[in-house]
């Protein structure tokens, strides 16, 4: 409990007073703290624990690149795991835990692995574990399960809101310290639309917590002078809480906005964060460098922590770390560190440095630092130098390139797309960072000079392991992979760097190697005998910082996950009291149940309704493309296998379409209106497939032909109406036409007026193998006819039915659907292979004649019933020869498609059954092991009701 | 990834289903030995390559586009009919 | 050195300075009896059931990279064998039963853990369906059990059953199923094929296949030419490339595949998931991540990296499978090469050019196939026929009409 609140100063509100708690226990912050800053003003720096051997961890950085302060915020629904403290803005009432920890952070049980480390070293859960074989699933792998992940997650929905968003900009600046503020004053003042994103609270960058001396003022009120102004332009938007996550292809950038996760709950209406997916002309990496920790026994002991981290919780939110510390450092930078802590009265009680010889040898302390190598002080400041974020410059495949003058990767050249400036881009001078960001900002000759400052000159000699000095080195803190690890990788053959972290964890941690990469890089340079130039780095890839699930699912979720389509009769479907299915994005109705009726008695009822009088069915979700044009009629041949062309205008004919495998495609009736003007039909399921494949085909195959098509599925409400009544029932509709066999035959198509005045088109088509038509008209006419029709056949006791009942009739007249059309079939297993024309070329017709397409042992549909007639069948049985064992090299095929059938009051189905047609009679095995039911079935024609189609003509 | 419809302009990708190879050119017989490879075989460069791209969630063009497979670098989008003349003689 | 609690103790005492390298780095030879080209898990797989069951001995493995490097480093783990087709599921199941004694036989843990894969349904359509597979798999005695809601609700109570879109009605389950430690596959093939005498090359790019009279002689590589009886391809997404270098052209696209991992959580969901009306499927890392993916991008690519829609589309399902998931947090996301073929399944055959052959076309189902792969290649190198369960994986099906398409999307290799 050493760290304290510095009297004076920083850029806290000291006049708010926010109450939070830590694991329960209460404390108070101000406004303009971060969770990371005022526990340490608190006095805590112990925050976490780490993931293999549970060490004590206090928070190492000020940024999104910590890996050890990962704390579980908020409760029930809203709980974060994971969540860095050094990010989370202090909010009145906040509450978080820390995680991977039993029984508490004080005091946690599997602290214990630390005693088994020699043991636990890369990689060793591969070498051990394996006897006897039954452990690894029952203890071992239960075991780490539950002491390896970090924090618990939320079971409970989230309550909170997520928007996705676009935007647009001649100039994305991501970073807005010193370069990235002038990069986007200077564009700013150009006139061109720019976006300046940062991933901080406030803008400004380092410029909040590092002391410079720009223009004459401070950097922070220079900084906060020109945030001022790009705040006045209206080409410029600023978004701080805004991470830049990825970089993508086209210039497009993936960023998160934190827009409430500074509160604790957000306001109403008002989502917790938005994704936005920017694309940008031109954008500039203006992102700085991470400071890298020093490799050495005890480099983990909470205390120890980054010097510019130190000196910006002291700077910017008055935290002083500890009372005494001891800086160590290979560069010039940490100077500052000591120069800032002196000033605000910390004891500097030795500054260590390696480029004279110096070594930190021993960090004495447990929970907290005690002393080191000897001298009592309560926090250590290190730095080993800085790397530059080039990230989201490598996150399209591009290497970054080491840099012997700073010690660093700096970004690849990736083109005049993405450019770097400033300390991203390896620039360690004010001057440099200020110059490149009038350069980035350039537009067209448009410029600025850029101000005058203080500069500071950067040496560093690297450093990279005190291999002397006593305890564990840390490489990745959170992982707990450490410095031994890797040349013990490299000696085991895991050597190449894509393979080292794969063996020891190195990088794979929340913070993906922002700390330890380039530290492990030159570690395994040096046990492999290369340069680190040689060694090279791990892949960069999405995402700079992880993003919330929520974020990327936006308001796409429960209801509105996907899209809904209702159909034009579906407010007719509702008032009859329709039970709706989901069908692709559809919304179907599937039954209309009277009191008391299950969906099977509904559907009997709507069965023996329509065949005995008269029912009413929406058929709206089929496809429905108006095809017109001279060459239409020799189009539709090339599309299905069989001829349209010779189709009479005012018929309707049944069309197969293959696909260029000769495998059945689509299936449905297509009518022809006029000479040239035909309207298709195809399925629910491949409305849309149907109409792109039409588009191919004309645009790519026969351009020459003169013929235009278009989608009108949501134009017109369509209906069967079917039963021994419907004609009955239709005439009363139907203007000026006296409905009979003559002027309405079975196929026939003609555009009608019905009700007076309403334009509509009548086919005499069936799929229930009734005496049906199906009629269509203008979709905003939908229900209005709907009603009428219902009116109209109450005399005959009309019944609305659904898609159940629709099944059950199509199966019991053996007609295909979804179950046989399954895209594996052929047109001849369909048994329509007659169909297949041989007179003209058409879609599919080569590749169908391959042998095995023609095969006869193939599986054709049959239909299929129970030898015990009372006996419920189910979908997906497999049929087998009676006598054989059940294999899947004795398999004869399965069944398809199943219902009760209300007229011959008896289960019955589809199947597909290998060399089936020649197999009408056989009684067959039917396998159901999932569902226990293995019996005998009968195979017989598909078409089980009314054989000879009387009713069709009835 | 941006395509740039001829029709429509530079669109986002999601706009547009991929269909692959467009050199292929249909037989025009049913016995044509070049069938099986029609339809089967597939040009599956490590580079530049010219694929059918429907402008689905657009003007329902068929495109043909140019693109790298490496970078992913867009070089040019043609409608099918366009790029079916440029590719005669 | 055998690997054991035993070793892994006696090398902590001496600070774990004497473990010897697990694979030699060996020059390449002038020549050899068969070469493999690609050092992933297929690859390696191969070498070593080569050396082991057939007792081959001078096999050199190519890797442009290092091992691993391709689709065994970056998938998402899953093993099952929950095929329909008669030509794939007893291909699948034995790789299943090699996965269940993997570790064993080559002495690494590979973490072999059969958590259960389940395939979620929503539609009386999508359930019969499920019920074909269940039952074809019960045919080949593999296990499957048809779930309903009431019971899936059971396993994972915080699933949205009731989703307002596509409510869940039940699932298939492969309690067999699970995951495996990715990386560790293509560590302990490699460890066992050098430890018979297998040379891994790595760092050693296949430049240009060498034939004489329509016969193989030998490679062009990185490293200089080497001369070889058979030549074996195994470069998954690079198939297109290595088999041009011979003239071949196959039924193959590449396409992206994105993967994804979030922060570690605690145990979360136990088992693998796939979402049935969404493209979705997840499941937890021993380390602690969610490990999920989706469908491909749809484009054809040698990336290795893919676009925000995609990542979008899945993560949108992600969350309507499981709510609560929307703030847990993404952490990384990478791609894959998938070499999809013209109906979804793979092929082993041999090619027209005399000694060699061809291991290609694993769409986005390669890992858990990696041990069958191996072993029904290696099988059809060692004696010029193919294996008994891998017989319907011949290059010809397409001239034939003998596909095997599980999903039935004909030659449309992104719809596959």
């Amino acid at each position: 409990m050493t760290g304290f609140r510095i009297e004076k100063g920083g850029l806290i509100n000291r006049d708010t007073k926010l109450n939070f708690t830590f694991d329960g226990k209460a404390f108070t912050g101000h406004n303009g703290d971060t969770l990371a800053s005022a526990l340490i003003a608190n006095g805590v720096h112990l925050m976490g624990r780490s993931f293999k051997y549970h060490r004590p961890r206090g928070v190492i950085s000020a940024g999104s690149s910590e890996p050890n302060a990962l704390v579980e915020l908020r409760e029930n629904g809203r709980k974060e795991a994971n969540t860095r403290a050094t990010m989370v803005e202090l909010y009145d009432g906040l509450m978080a835990k820390s995680q991977n920890r039993w029984p508490s952070l004080q005091h946690d049980i599997l602290a214990i692995n630390s005693l088994a480390s020699s043991i636990f070293v890369a990689g060793f859960y591969y070498k051990t574990f394996m006897w006897p074989k039954s452990f690894w699933e029952k203890i071992y792998e239960p075991l780490i399960r539950k002491a390896a992940g970090l924090g618990t997650a939320s079971r409970e929905a989230d309550p909170d809101t997520y928007e996705k968003s676009y935007a647009h900009c001649d100039v994305l600046v991501i970073g807005s310290g010193p370069a990235g503020l002038m990069a986007a004053l200077t564009a700013g003042r150009a006139g061109v639309r720019v976006i300046l994103a940062d991933e901080g609270s406030a803008l400004g960058g380092s410029l909040l917590f590092e002391n410079e001396e720009i223009a004459g003022q401070s950097g922070y009120d220079w900084a906060q002078g020109i945030l001022a102004e790009l705040a006045s332009l209206p080409n410029v938007t600023l978004m701080p809480r805004s991470t830049i996550f990825g970089w993508f292809d086209g210039n497009i950038f993936g960023a998160l906005e934190r827009v409430n996760d500074h509160v604790a709950v957000p306001a109403p209406f008002e989502p917790r964060q938005r994704y936005w997916r920017i694309h940008a002309n031109r954008a500039v990496l203006a992102a700085g460098a991470e400071e890298r920790p020093l490799v050495f026994g005890g480099n983990d002991v909470p205390g120890v922590m980054l010097a510019s981290a130190m000196r910006h919780y002291a700077n910017r939110f008055a935290a002083a770390a500890g009372k005494s510390i001891v800086v160590f450092t290979n560069n010039s930078s940490a100077a500052r560190t000591v120069t800032d802590m002196q000033k605000h009265g910390v004891n500097v009680s030795a500054v260590i440095d390696t480029r004279k010889g110096e070594r930190i040898l021993a960090v004495k302390g447990g929970k907290q630092v005690v002393a080191v190598n000897g001298t009592p002080c309560d926090a250590v400041a290190m730095s080993g130098g800085w790397s530059p974020i080039v990230n989201l410059m490598c996150h399209r495949g591009a290497k970054p390139i080491w840099n012997e003058g700073i010690a660093g990767f700096t970004p690849p050249d990736v083109g005049p797309e993405f450019t770097a400036i400033g300390s991203a881009a390896g620039h360690m001078l004010l001057s440099e960072c200020l110059a490149g960001g009038v350069r980035a900002g350039t537009v067209k000759g448009r410029t600025e000079a850029a101000p005058q400052c203080r500069d500071e000159a950067f040496a560093i000699q690297p450093f990279w392991w005190v291999k002397e000095s006593v305890g564990k080195a840390f490489i990745d803190y959170q992982n707990d992979a450490t410095a031994k690890d890797l040349p013990l990788a490299t000696r085991e053959g895991y050597g190449h760097v894509e393979l080292a972290k794969r063996y020891t964890t190195t990088g794979m941690a929340t913070d993906q190697g922002k700390l330890g990469n380039v530290n492990a890089i030159a570690i395994l340079a040096e046990a492999s005998g290369k340069t680190i130039a040689e060694m090279g780095t791990t892949t960069f890839r999405p995402f700079y910082t992880p993003v919330s699930f929520g974020a990327f699912t936006g308001p796409f979720t429960g209801h509105h996950f996907q899209p809904v389509r209702k159909t034009p009769l579906h407010d007719w479907c509702v008032e009859q009291g329709a039970v709706f299915v989901e069908s692709g994005l559809w919304m179907r109705s599937a039954w209309f149940p009277q009191a008391g009726e299950d969906w099977l008695a509904a559907a009997t009822r709507e069965v023996k309704a329509t065949r005995s009088g008269v029912g009413l069915c929406d058929v709206s979700t089929l496809g429905k493309i108006d095809i017109q044009g001279k060459d239409a009629g020799l189009f539709l041949d090339h599309l299905y296998c069989n001829t349209f062309s010779t189709l009479s205008i005012g018929k309707a004919r049944y069309g197969i379409m293959l696909r260029e495998d000769g495998i059945a495609f689509d299936d449905g009736t297509t009518s022809r209106l006029a000479e040239d003007h035909f309207v298709m039909t195809t399925t629910t399921a491949n409305a849309a497939r149907v109409m792109s494949h039409i588009e191919f085909c004309h645009q790519v195959h026969w351009p020459e032909l003169d013929v235009q098509y278009v989608s009108v599925t949501e134009q017109w409400a369509q209906m069967a109406i079917a039963g021994p009544k419907a004609r009955a029932t239709l005439q009363k509709l139907v203007d000026n036409l006296q409905l009979s066999d003559e002027t309405m035959p079975y196929l026939a198509a003609r555009d009608v007026t019905i009700l007076g005045d309403v334009t509509a088109r009548l086919f005499r088509i069936s799929f229930s193998g009734e005496h049906a038509y199906e009629l269509a008209v203008p979709a905003d006419y939908g229900n209005a006819v709907a009603r009428s029709i219902m009116q109209a056949g109450a005399e005959f006791n009309i019944a609305p039915y659904g898609v159940e009942a629709l099944s059950i009739m199509r199966i019991e007249k053996g007609h295909v659907a979804g179950g046989e059309l399954n895209g594996t079939t052929t047109a001849g297993d369909l048994g329509l292979g007659k169909m297949m024309s041989t007179k003209k070329d058409y879609i599919g017709r080569a590749m169908s004649m391959r042998a095995g397409l023609a095969d006869p042992a193939r599986q054709c549909v049959v239909g299929i019933k129970p030898v015990d007639r009372s006996m419920k069948i189910r979908s997906g049985g497999h049929l087998l020869k009676q006598g054989d064992a059940p294999s899947l090299q004795a398999d004869q095929g399965y069944i398809c498609s199943v219902a009760w059938s209300p007229m011959l009051d008896m289960w019955l189905g589809l199947a597909l059954l290998s060399n089936g047609r020649a197999r009408i009679g056989e009684i067959v095995k039917v396998f159901d092991g999932l569902r226990g039911h293995h019996y005998l079935a009968e195979i017989c024609d598909p078409v089980h009701f009314d054989p000879k189609n009387e009713r069709l003509h009835a | 990834m941006l395509i740039p419809c001829p029709h429509c302009g530079t669109r986002p990708v999601e706009e547009f289903t991929f269909l692959g190879d467009a050199t292929p050119t249909r037989p025009a017989t049913p016995d044509d030995p070049k069938w099986y490879s029609y339809v089967y075989e597939r040009d599956n460069p490590r580079g530049r390559f010219d694929e059918f791209v429907h402008h689905s969630g657009g003007c329902r063009a068929w495109l043909v586009v140019s693109r790298d497979t490496k970078t992913h670098a867009v070089f040019s989008a043609l409608t099918a009919a366009d790029f079916k003349r440029k590719q005669k003689p | 050195m055998k690997y054991s609690l035993f070793s892994l103790l006696r090398n902590s005492l001496s600070g774990h300075k004497n473990w010897s390298p697990a694979w030699r780095s060996p020059e390449p030879k002038k020549e050899y009896d068969i070469i493999i080209v690609g050092g992933g898990g297929h690859g390696l797989a191969t070498a070593y059931y080569l050396a082991k069951i057939h007792g081959l001995k001078n096999i050199a493995v190519l890797e442009k990279n290092h091992i691993g490097s391709g689709n065994v480093g970056r998938n998402t783990t899953i093993i099952r064998s929950n095929y329909q087709l008669p030509g794939n599921n007893p291909f699948y199941e034995l790789s299943m039963k090699l996965w269940e004694g993997l570790e064993q036989d080559f002495n690494f843990n590979a973490m072999v853990s059969q958590r259960g894969v389940l395939n979620l349904y929503h539609t009386d359509a999508q359930r019969d369906a499920f019920a074909r597979r269940g039952n074809a798999m019960h045919l080949d005695g593999v296990d499957a059990e048809l779930l309903e809601a009431h019971a899936v609700r059971d396993m994972y109570p915080f699933f949205d059953h009731d989703n307002p879109r596509f409510p869940i009605k039940g699932g298939l389950l492969q309690r067999r199923g699970g995951t495996v430690r990715h990386d560790a596959v293509a560590w302990g093939y490699a460890r066992g094929a050098d430890l018979r005498g297998v040379d891994i090359l790595q760092g050693c790019e296949l430049t240009g296949i060498d034939t004489e009279n329509g016969k193989v002689v030998g490679v062009q590589t990185s490293r200089g030419a080497i001369r070889c009886k058979k030549l074996a391809l195994c470069a998954a997404g690079h198939s297109s490339e290595v088999a041009a270098m011979a003239g071949l052209k196959l039924p193959i696209e590449s396409h992206v595949l994105q993967a994804f991992v979030s922060e570690g959580l605690k145990p979360y969901i136990d088992g693998v998931v796939t979402f049935g009306a969404g493209h979705f499927y997840v499941s937890q890392s021993d380390k602690g991540g969610l490990v999920f993916g989706g469908d491909i991008d749809g484009y054809n690519s040698y990336a290795q990296r893919g676009n925000l829609p995609m990542v979008e589309h899945v993560i949108e399902a992600g969350v309507a499978m499981v709510p609560s998931l929307s703030r847990v947090r993404a952490l990384r996301s990478w791609g894959g090469v998938m070499d999809m073929t013209m109906d979804g399944s793979p092929i082993i055959d041999k090619t027209s050019v005399h000694g060699l052959y061809l291991n290609a076309g694993w769409c986005y189902g390669g890992f858990k196939a990696t041990p069958a792969s191996g072993w029904c290649y290696a099988y059809l190198i060692a004696k010029d026929e193919p294996h008994t369960v891998a017989k319907a994986y011949r290059m010809d099906r397409f001239r034939t009409g003998h596909m095997l398409d599980e999903k039935g999307q004909g030659a449309t290799p992104n719809l596959h």
